[in-house]
């Protein structure tokens, strides 16, 4: 039995296991009254933690924007949050004719679910995580895909062209980031040898950011434009297709979408610091469950806040500049990154096994990290060949001499090779 | 192992329940004033004009067909992922040549144009 002080998750698992076996259920049913139990308290805390959630997402924003964001319910506003809901659960829903009834209405409740899917494998503490799936990994991919879904449901649905036009910038988006997101989520995978998130977490002696900083850094651009967020937010841009998407809800079902995307940003914070910064791990975290759970949250909040300044400090991209980022220039480097790591760790593999296993990892760690460098030196080096590279000019729309007694015309403009 | 994906789908039903829950309580506390006005497609005041479903880019049709191959041949590699400290100098030096094919086919699809925004 876990001690209540240094594991508290781990010990109320415990306690309602042992209370139901007294009871004299059979185990087989314990464990799914536990399983229902489980999932259902991370559900619903998922959900309320939506709540404070919103409210740090508009307070830092407003912070960022030289405002001050919610002030006035509640200290520091932080029951703003809740007085939206209540306004927002009381308000009517407008259904536009012509709308695919079914699919419309299953929109929203989807773009919530996504997300809160991808909360049934993430490991908070050593014993305090949802289920750890063996294929974990492939999961959050196979999950994460989801979200797009929703969006296309609704566009596609809500009988609105300027919806349809944002579910199809979205589909474009979404799906060619998700190129270089999976093949980022390719090399924690092959440094710890599994897909399972707890055992990703437990092999990290040395965090996958130092060892494999460029996958980190795909992972972390390439999510925030499958979160669909400044500066990635052309799906929902407000100055050109009003919201998008979402133009056609009202209510609580507009609001459930918000509630995906904020919910959303948070846990590819959370996932970040699973893949990347070591998750629970920290000094006594293995005795002391409950501070791995502290760490985690540090690390996490670290990197949400990071995303936060991203979103409301850069402008839009164009969309030929996001799906250039995506294709000429994010999953090229991931490529390489996986097949240099790959390389290089093979081949001095045989030479590390004969040191000791601290100067082992030390210079492992080492010859990774110059790895990485030396890939996004070639790559910055070809992509700098590649962006000023002029285009060709195009002669025909010129103007040129010609033999004429009436005085030139203005002369065209030739059209300036964009660099993007 | 049927366990854990008993535990996956009681997650998936409660996850699409509980906020099927909110949306139904929402629908009952709010007021139901529906009005043909109000009921109208939302474009910024302006009568809609033709069909909703036009026709769009094909550009779109091109990328989501390259994401097909990319994501496919992607997935392809995380069993090679999780044996790779297993694995062989000889056989990483074979995933290096797959990978190497598959960014030949990304250089390919970039050097046609087929990646260019228009």
């Amino acid at each position: 039995m876990p001690n209540f002080w240094s594991d508290p998750f781990g010990f109320l698992i415990q306690w309602f296991n042992n209370l139901l076996l007294g009871w004299g259920l059979p185990g087989g049913t314990v464990q799914f009254i536990a399983y229902v139990v489980g999932a259902f308290i991370l559900v619903a805390g998922s959900l309320f933690f939506c709540l404070l959630l919103i409210w740090a997402e508009r307070k830092i924003g407003g912070r960022v924007q030289d405002r001050l964001g919610p002030n006035r319910v509640g200290p520091f506003g932080l029951v703003q949050a809740v007085a939206d809901m209540l306004k927002i659960f009381t308000k009517e829903f407008v259904t536009p004719d012509g709308v695919d009834k079914v699919v419309y209405n299953l929109a929203p409740i989807m773009s919530v679910a996504a997300v809160i899917l991808l909360w049934a494998v993430i490991p908070f503490t050593i014993t305090f995580y949802g289920n750890d799936l063996n294929v974990g990994v492939l999961y959050l991919v196979a999950v994460g895909g989801l979200a797009d879904l929703s969006i296309v449901m609704a566009g596609w649905s809500s009988n609105n062209k300027f919806a349809l036009l944002g579910a199809f910038r979205a589909v474009a988006q979404l799906i060619s980031y998700e190129v270089p997101l999976v093949i980022s989520l390719l090399l924690p995978v092959m440094l710890s040898g599994s897909m399972k998130l707890n055992e990703i977490v437990r092999a990290q002696d040395v965090p996958f950011i130092v060892t494999a900083p460029i996958a980190a850094a795909i992972f972390f651009i390439s999510s925030i434009a499958e979160n669909g967020r400044a500066p990635f937010d052309l799906m929902e841009a407000e100055s050109e297709i009003v919201a998008g998407f979402n133009v056609e809800y009202s209510g609580l079902k507009f609001g459930f979408f918000f509630v995906g995307d904020f919910l959303h940003a948070f846990t590819i914070a959370m996932l970040f610091s699973v893949l990347f910064l070591g998750g629970w791990r920290g000094p006594g975290a293995d005795q002391i469950p409950i501070l791995g759970f502290v760490y985690m949250m540090i690390k996490t909040s670290i990197m949400y806040f990071l995303g936060l300044l991203v979103r409301f400090s850069l402008p839009r991209f164009r969309i030929d500049q996001m799906m250039n980022i995506n294709w000429k220039m994010l999953t090229p480097i991931a490529l390489g990154a996986v097949m240099a790591t790959a390389f290089v760790d093979k081949a001095t593999a045989n030479v590390l096994a004969t040191t000791t296993p601290v100067l082992g990892v030390i210079l492992r760690t080492l010859i990774l990290l110059v790895t990485n460098g030396m890939v996004l030196w070639v790559a910055s080096d070809l992509m700098g060949s590649v962006l000023t590279r002029k285009e060709r000019r195009v002669v025909a729309l010129e103007a040129r001499p010609v033999a004429r007694p009436e005085p030139p015309a203005a002369p065209i403009e030739p059209t300036e090779g964009e660099v993007s | 192992m049927l366990s854990d994906w008993m535990y996956i789908g009681i997650f998936m039903l409660l996850s699409v329940f509980l906020p099927a829950v909110a949306i139904v309580i929402a629908g009952i506390l709010g007021p139901k004033k529906p009005s043909p006005i109000k009921n109208s497609t939302y474009e910024c005041g302006i009568e809609t004009v033709g069909e909703t479903w036009v026709q769009f880019k094909a550009q779109y049709y091109v990328y989501a067909l390259v994401f097909l191959v990319f994501d496919v041949e992607t997935i392809f590699l995380y069993p090679w992922a999780l044996a790779y400290n297993q694995q062989t100098f000889f056989m990483v030096t074979e995933a290096i040549l797959f990978i190497l094919i598959l960014l030949g086919g990304l250089i390919y699809a970039i050097r046609k144009g087929v990646l260019e925004w228009q």
